[in-house]
């Protein structure tokens, strides 16, 4: 037997018994961040290959959801903080080893960014739209000119931003669970999965649908292998990463994990996809929903148990 | 200089003496420690062994919390000492969360508080408040560095471990067994 207790007593809030930090906030953002990172990609590759024509709901409407997604992504962010008032601290200083440093300098970045293209369809597809100043549609002419070079650096900025949600949970050592270097790439692939349902659900077009529709099975079966591989890779680690694997592997997250994140979020909105691509009608709704509700559980899911992770001494 | 501790887990009776002096010292508040005790029980009667260890922040050599940081609030001091500039700290628990020692906890004014080595009483050339109080002297802090300091002779001369090395944090409290 082994037992151990704290004898002076010790019970702090969030911390004791079990880490509890960081709540829903989170994993909203990360959810929202992700999203946005997949909509900004693919808006910006099919700009750079020039099929902004023909991918009318990915590369114009889309994009529109972006700028609302970021400010809300952020705004989780800052409910999350203890110290509110000191935020601007983020950016006094840029800390390379912290995750979050440049993931707040991405955020900077992309946030502006994403408004600028947004805003620079806005005439387009709503014709009734005026600018109204001289300087405005100046300025909106040359975001029109010179959409192939925002597109560049958007598509990078994006897939950083992308990976960095999972790099904010993988660079906590501490914490068994994350700290796999699977968890960047994961989350990518989840967040531009995510992102495919939006302009899923967005897109009138038949053709634009069913390319979408493809990388998005390719994405889902990208994301069932990676999955595989991190739980693979948690059962061949220390004694932390074992302990820490079985919360989904008979453990207490098994139940949510399994049905709502790789059942209904990935196996049955693929299968669907692939219904509809060999001709049955599936309304798009469906798969798109269950995508976006099975990435945001995942989310809840990994930062809930994550804390509950630690190494034993 | 490299400020650090050696706790004799033989010499501690678990009184958390320690705990209610750093609460005193540093104005801890309420249902907060920055420093507690641990007891691990091992066996059945009557083969049982007993390990008693007061814990604090490591102050690690290779800190995860000062990485994470941010904003740089969490940082170093002289001797090694892991210590937050409050007025940079935007309480986002990065690095509660990189902590494997559970050492940090959020203020409820909104920083994120811990042990300070009681720096302030260091500078004017006394213990931490923890181990001036311990009314078994089982806490010895020191400078690795000083080939005098009584920390470096009881790390010569005793067995010790330090906890979860393996997180490869490099902690600077010993335990002596």
């Amino acid at each position: 037997m082994k037992e151990e207790l704290f004898v002076s007593g010790r019970s702090i809030p969030n911390i004791d018994p079990n880490l509890n930090i960081w709540h829903w906030q989170i994993p909203m953002y990360l959810f929202l961040g992700g999203l946005a990172a997949g909509i900004l990609f693919f808006a910006g590759v099919f700009t750079i290959l020039g099929k902004e024509h023909k991918m009318r709901a990915t590369v114009k409407m889309a994009p529109l959801v972006v700028p609302a997604a970021l400010v809300v992504g952020l705004f989780m962010l800052f409910l999350d903080l203890k110290h509110k008032l000191f935020f601007w601290q983020l950016y006094t200083t840029i800390r390379l080893e912290s995750p979050m440093s440049w993931g707040a300098w991405v955020l900077m970045l992309i946030t502006p960014l994403s408004i600028l293209w947004a805003a620079s369809y806005l005439t387009e597809l709503f014709p009734g739209w005026d600018w109204r100043y001289k300087v405005l549609k100046d300025f909106e002419g040359w975001l029109i000119k010179n959409r192939v070079s925002l597109a560049w650096p958007m598509t990078i900025l994006s897939v950083i931003l992308g990976i960095y949600t999972g790099i904010l949970l993988s660079a906590f050592n501490a914490r068994p669970l994350w700290n796999t270097s699977i968890l960047g790439p994961l989350f990518l692939v989840s967040g531009m999965s995510t992102g495919a349902a939006v302009i899923l659900l967005m897109s009138k077009d038949h053709k634009e649908r069913k390319i979408i529709g493809r990388i998005d099975i390719l994405l889902i079966i990208i994301e069932l292998f990676l999955i595989t591989h991190l739980l693979m890779g948690y059962q061949a680690g220390s004694e932390a990463q074992i302990n820490a694997a079985a919360l989904f592997l008979g453990g207490s997250f098994t139940a949510p994990f399994f049905t709502f994140v790789v059942l209904l979020g990935l196996i049955l909105p693929a299968l669907l996809e692939t219904m509809e691509l060999r001709g049955w009608s599936v309304p798009v709704i469906i798969p798109a929903l269950l995508v976006l509700a099975g990435g945001l559980i995942f989310r809840f899911l990994m930062v809930e148990a994550g804390q509950l992770t630690r190494y034993l001494y | 200089m490299r400020y650090a501790m050696a706790i004799d887990t033989r010499k501690c009776v678990g009184c958390s003496d320690c705990v209610v002096a750093c609460q005193t010292e540093n104005n801890v508040p309420v249902g907060f420690c920055r420093d507690w005790v641990t007891e691990v029980v091992e066996g059945t009667y009557p083969n049982v062994s007993i390990e008693l260890r007061s814990e604090r922040c490591n102050h690690c050599d290779n800190s995860p919390c000062v990485r994470c940081c941010p904003t740089g609030a969490s940082h170093i001091e002289e001797g090694g000492v892991v210590l937050v500039t409050h007025h940079k700290c935007i309480g986002c628990g990065a690095c509660i969360q990189s902590c494997p020692y559970k050492a940090r906890y959020s203020h409820p004014e909104g920083y994120v508080d811990k042990c300070t080595f009681c720096i302030h009483r260091v500078r004017e050339g006394l213990d931490p408040a923890c181990a001036s109080v311990c009314p078994t002297k089982c806490i010895y802090f020191g400078d690795l560095d000083d080939p005098n300091a009584k920390l470096v002779t009881v790390l010569k001369n005793r067995k010790f471990k330090s906890l979860a090395p393996e997180a490869g944090t490099k902690p600077q409290i010993f335990y002596l067994l």
